[in-house]
């Protein structure tokens, strides 16, 4: 087992060097000179110079490529162009909003999506299986900018119960964190938890017609006990698979929501650094968050080999 | 006799079939495949909706009224105001045309290049192996992040919004067009059109492309879906369709300084889009179910 994991950690060196190389790319396949884009509208040729010095943009590609990827493998992913600052500095300043955000708005989809797909596929049919169905299909389709406006409106401006923005560190105490935390987590489960129940009750429905399953209700077991251990534990690897893949959406949600509730985040530094043109914080940003997805699809590989040992690669 | 009679019998329910009404055909359709139906009526009418904009009782979607501005829905303005007095009726309506643009946009042309690339990567193992690393790292960058990357470098434009969009698909469209590809190529069927000398474009095309034909469909009108939504998200925030053509992200990045006052300019548009992404969705569960793809 322990072969099969190195294995998956070494295949994911040539994916990550990939997303390096198309990062840095993303600067030179648009069209236009990238230090005239990046000076603004209003730069003298001085400042497009500067900023070319600055960037390496006058030495050759080649070079480029290689300074950009030595820098990564030293941890250092080089300076804002507006505040000078490294850019793992900015990112780890940002990195407690993004983490806890998405962080809870996974667990509140993991811990809702899972029970309600086995409910709905247990009493397939009912009203609570075309329930379910119907907020997966539009949970799925739901703009999760405008619901998290809906949100603050109906909780906050109108009922005064929550804040209508902005964050808090745990450090201050675990109540205003989550009173600030909970409507943006909200906001960005509902896409999640929909991709979530669907494919959990998809994948109960196949193994609900097993054999063993018919001989566990047989034999007398509480139904909690056949759908949990006997069903759920089988039919758990999709569930898993859809949980690492579904992170890519959490990411792109994130960074909407983000914007609505004023949250101090990866999100809202991208945005902010877009508006600047600040291309090292983008590519640096992109950069880690694609390292953050590929190191989750990872762990859920892993995850495979352990609930099911039959699975070699 | 006996089977030339078991034989008409036979006929009378075709027959009387095909004297089924186009209405009655229609309602059993309907029956069959609710969600392709309730979808595509939903989409044919936010499509006439965009298209004839200006038949709706719309006025100019640009025009201030400063004296007007962020007024509640009324009889004037049905959707209210803005805080220029610009109608949101009027914006929101107008709002559909880029969103259907793009929607549709970006379906065709990264199913057309995926496809095509797919369709080469695939057939071809010696490529198949680097390339389809290479798809994994790029499917490894969440596709709003390279696409707000991508508007960045580029000037904010309808036509930019949608390349911008296409790019990241396109890894996408490859991985499905290959997977199938891979199957087909050992069916029969490539096998007896090789044997009588086709040419590897002529299997290409004539006997891979249109087992595709179905599961490229349903994924077409997901992309479309996707492409719609993430438009909005652009505009919203601040990277997308320019300030000047009113899109329904860029209606509702405006009405976000107002959610507190005006909370109709970020409502209406929300609602238009929410039911057009539902409406592309469950069209493409219905065809996906009537289509038997997977």
């Amino acid at each position: 087992m322990m072969r099969e994991i190195v294995r998956r950690l070494l295949a994911t060196i040539p994916v990550m060097g990939v997303v390096a190389i198309a990062v840095f790319a993303l600067l030179h396949v648009t069209p236009g000179d990238p230090a005239v884009i990046i000076a603004g509208d209003y730069a003298t040729s001085d400042d497009i110079a500067r900023v070319r010095t600055k960037l390496g943009l006058d030495k050759p590609f080649v070079t480029q490529v290689g300074i950009w990827l030595g820098g990564i493998v030293r941890g250092d992913l080089g300076a804002s162009i507006y505040s000078g600052l490294p850019v793992t500095t900015l990112i780890k300043q940002r990195a407690e909003a993004t983490i806890s955000l998405t962080l809870l708005a996974m667990l509140i989809s993991i811990f809702v999506g899972v029970p309600v797909g086995v409910l709905a596929a247990w009493r397939r049919g009912s009203w609570i299986d075309r329930g379910v169905m119907v907020f997966a299909v539009s949970g799925f389709s739901m703009p999760t900018f405008w619901l998290g406006f809906v949100l603050v409106y109906v909780f906050a401006i109108s009922a005064h119960w929550l804040p209508v923005q902005g964050f808090q560190p745990v450090e201050r105490g675990l109540w205003p964190f989550l009173r600030h935390l909970i409507l943006p987590a909200i906001t960005l489960s509902v896409v999640y938890m929909a991709l979530i129940a669907r494919m959990t009750r998809a994948s109960m429905l196949g193994v609900l017609s097993e054999d063993y399953v018919r001989t566990a209700f047989a034999k007398g077991l509480s139904p909690r006990r056949v759908l949990l251990r006997h069903a759920l534990k089988n039919a758990s690897l999709p569930v898993v698979t859809i949980i690492g893949i579904g992170f890519a959406l959490l990411i792109g949600g994130a960074v909407v929501t983000e914007s609505v509730f004023a949250l101090p985040g990866l999100g809202r530094l991208t945005v902010d650094a877009i508006v600047r043109r600040d291309y090292p914080v983008i590519q640096g940003v992109i950069l880690i968050v694609s390292g953050v997805y590929v190191g989750i699809n990872l762990v859920v590989d892993v995850l495979y080999v352990v609930l099911d040992p039959r699975i070699k690669y | 006799m006996a089977a030339s009679i078991r034989a008409l019998g036979a006929e009378v329910p075709a027959t009387s079939a095909t004297a089924l009404s186009a209405g009655d055909r229609f309602r059993r359709f309907a029956r069959r495949n609710p969600t392709l139906v309730l979808g595509g009526v939903v989409m044919a009418l936010i499509a006439i909706t965009g298209i004839l904009a200006p038949a709706w009782w719309t006025g100019d979607p640009l025009a201030m009224r400063p004296v007007e501005r962020l007024q509640p829905p009324s009889p004037t303005h049905w959707f209210g105001s803005d805080n220029f007095g610009r109608d949101v009726y009027s914006r929101t309506l107008y709002g559909t045309r880029v969103s259907l643009v793009v929607g549709a946009s970006v379906a065709l042309a990264s199913l057309i290049v995926g496809t095509a690339l797919g369709l080469v990567i695939g057939f071809y193992r010696r490529i198949d192996t680097v390339m389809m690393r290479v798809m994994d790292g790029l499917m490894a960058i969440p596709a709003i992040l390279l696409a707000l990357a991508l508007m960045a470098l580029m000037k904010g434009s309808v036509r930019n919004v949608i390349i911008a969009l296409i790019i990241p698909e396109i890894p996408r469209v490859i991985r499905v067009v290959r997977a199938s590809v891979l199957s087909l190529r050992e069916h029969t069927m490539v096998e007896g059109a090789r044997a009588l000398g086709a040419r590897t474009p002529r299997i290409l095309l004539r006997y891979i492309l249109p087992a595709l034909t179905a599961p490229l469909i349903v994924q077409a009108t997901y992309i479309c879906a996707s492409a719609i939504l993430f438009e909005a998200y652009l505009s919203f925030l601040g990277a997308g369709t320019p300030p000047h053509i009113p899109s329904w992200g860029n209606i509702m990045a405006e009405g976000k300084a107002y959610v507190q006052l005006a909370f109709w300019i970020i409502l209406f548009p929300g609602v238009f889009l929410a039911l057009t992404v539902l409406a592309i969705n469950l069209i493409g569960d219905g065809l996906r179910d009537l289509l038997d793809v997977r």
